[in-house]
């Protein structure tokens, strides 16, 4: 089983920063793998040199099986990117957005004429077909971009992060689309800082902090490898002095942020009981989840 | 390391479906774009020619109308390269992020730049086209050698759309391409022979004008409308070719390092 996207010792930096710091990627055939990571982790860079769009500082990849960016050109004829900013062409309806973009992989228009009506039926979009770009909404701007990316029936698609900015129906609807490609034996690579889309969508994961790769896994076993499995979330006005005094007593660790204390613990027992006694404090028991283990990996600070 | 922004252009057909693209949306919008091609070039030399005209007996040897006809043709071509290259090549690049879009795809960047090249020299040939067709009409040139005007619109196209890339490739902003408009196409106009003869300039700018390319495209301009083979066309056409393959050469060099991150 070889890997349809590799990367070893990808470096790359900008003006003396090092944006990706020896970056070790294999992505196999079929899978849907997440990169996790806050704002200026490297991840959008990471792309961009897997694409063969910017050649790396130090390292190599490959992009199913020819190196890049040597040979970037002839592994994007089966590459599909969905970019993290629409840049759909605005003075075009939305099925001459697909012809257009068609001719730029060297297709005939009859060939991609023949596959507008499936692309715009799976982008829920058949009744948009001739309607200029600017009078779309956000996620149907979104799914023609998706279908855009489909035009060329790629192998391995690219996302950055291919539902920011968008509602719970539309990203729902993003969701259905993206599981049908990996049923369909299609490779996907994702950006997202949405947690809940990463672990309902990916096979395997990668939190990236800083240009290097921090932890990587299934949802699950990320979970297991890095954090307690219960998590007590207190809050109230008290609960910062509360965790102060009591936290330590019931829980492995415990995190402080504003008015909220986030008890990480083995067994919620003993703390739950604690806290029905606490008439001033609200709590909520939970199983762990994917952001505690990214808030532990990269830190509750504001990137900006 | 950055040894790769220098690498000579790699050229292929692969800038064609670019080119259609640029095509299908100028055919949206064709009759303002026409409209626009003409009126502004065609308003300055029949005001000019009829106003100053019945002033001035002649002018290097033709009526002052005619005289106009050549320089017109020449600066209505260099403005419209120069417009696309710079507002429309910056939309393209910079707001719709429609390179963005076109360089995912197996296109390079050596491609995208050959056709904004292309497509600007395009508009400069229709806009050629447009004043030379009134030019007949209006009866002011009868050589059938004004033909070659055709060909000399697109070559003074590809060398004002490749000099204003240059610009495209650097500017922060849509600000930035005054500067251009005011401290060389402006001077050009002014300086290359279009309204007058460059040799009525005192000599200093006599020199400068002759190492512009507006002077060259319109040495070889006028010759042509009144049916003469241009004295030293190949050094004229010389002269515009160098522009175009040097601005090329650099623009992509300058984009090549703006788009690497």
């Amino acid at each position: 089983m070889n890997a349809v996207i590799k990367a070893t010792g990808l470096q790359k930096s900008y003006d003396g920063n090092r944006v990706v710091d020896g970056l070790d990627l294999a992505i196999h055939r079929g899978e849907c793998f997440g990169l996790l990571g806050p704002n200026g982790a490297g991840k959008t860079t990471t792309l961009r040199m897997l694409l063969g769009l910017i050649a790396p500082d130090a390292g190599t990849a490959t992009l199913l099986d020819l190196p890049v960016p040597q040979a970037a050109r002839e592994a994007r004829i089966r590459v599909g990117v969905v970019p993290q900013m629409d840049n759909l062409d605005p003075d075009f309806s939305v099925a001459e957005n697909l012809l257009v973009y068609g001719r730029y992989f060297g297709m005939h228009d009859s060939e991609i004429k023949a596959r507008i009506p499936d692309l715009l039926e799976f982008a829920s979009l058949t009744h948009k077909r001739d309607a200029k770009v600017p009078t779309l909404s956000g996620g149907m701007k979104r799914r023609l971009t998706l279908a855009r990316a489909l035009v060329n029936d790629p192998d391995v698609i690219f996302l950055d992060e291919p539902t920011t900015g968008l509602d719970p129906q539309a990203r729902h609807l993003i969701w259905q689309r993206l599981r049908e490609l990996t049923q369909q034996g299609k490779t996907l690579l994702l950006t997202t800082h949405f947690m809940d889309e990463a672990e309902r969508l990916c096979h395997r994961l990668a939190v990236m902090d800083n240009g290097k790769l921090i932890s990587e896994g299934s949802p699950r076993e990320l979970i297991e490898s890095n954090i307690e499995p219960q998590v007590v979330e207190v809050y109230g006005e008290t609960a910062a002095q509360w965790a102060g005094a009591c936290a330590a007593g019931f829980a492995h660790r415990f995190e402080v942020s504003g008015e909220s204390a986030f008890c990480y613990v083995n067994d919620a027992q003993p703390l739950v009981a604690h806290l029905q006694t606490q008439s001033a404090l609200r709590y909520l028991h939970r199983p762990a989840n994917l952001e505690d283990v990214f808030l532990k990996l990269t830190g509750r600070e504001m990137r900006e | 390391m950055s040894g790769h922004y220098f690498a000579l252009p790699r050229l292929s057909l692969r800038f064609f479906p670019i080119w259609r693209r640029h095509w299908l949306v100028w055919k949206k919008i064709a009759a303002p774009s026409i409209l626009g091609h003409l009126a502004d070039p065609v308003i300055y030399m029949l005001g000019l020619g009829y106003g100053l005209g019945s002033l001035l007996p002649e002018m290097g040897g033709m009526s002052y109308m005619a005289f106009l006809a050549a320089g017109t043709v020449c600066y209505s071509t260099m403005n419209s390269a120069s417009f696309e290259a710079l507002y429309s090549g910056f939309a393209r690049m910079h707001e719709q992020r429609t390179w963005e879009a076109i360089l995912n795809t197996p296109v390079s960047l050596d491609d995208v730049v050959l056709s904004e090249i292309l497509w600007a020299a395009t508009k400069s040939l229709m806009s050629g086209a447009a004043v030379l067709a009134v030019i007949w009409i209006l009866g002011l040139s009868h050589s059938l050698m004004s033909l070659w005007m055709i060909p000399l619109a697109l070559l003074i196209g590809l060398a004002f759309a490749a000099l204003g890339l240059i610009m495209t490739a650097l500017a922060p902003a849509y600000d930035f391409f005054m500067y251009y408009f005011t401290l060389v196409i402006t001077p050009m106009m002014l300086l290359c022979g279009v309204f007058f003869p460059v040799a009525q300039l005192p000599h200093g700018f006599q020199v400068v004008a002759g190492a512009l390319p507006l002077t060259h495209a319109v040495d070889l301009a006028r010759p042509l409308m009144n049916g003469v083979i241009p004295p030293q066309a190949v050094l004229h056409i010389g002269v515009l070719l160098a522009y175009a393959l040097a601005a090329f050469y650099i623009s992509l060099v300058l984009f090549r390092r703006r788009l690497s991150r």
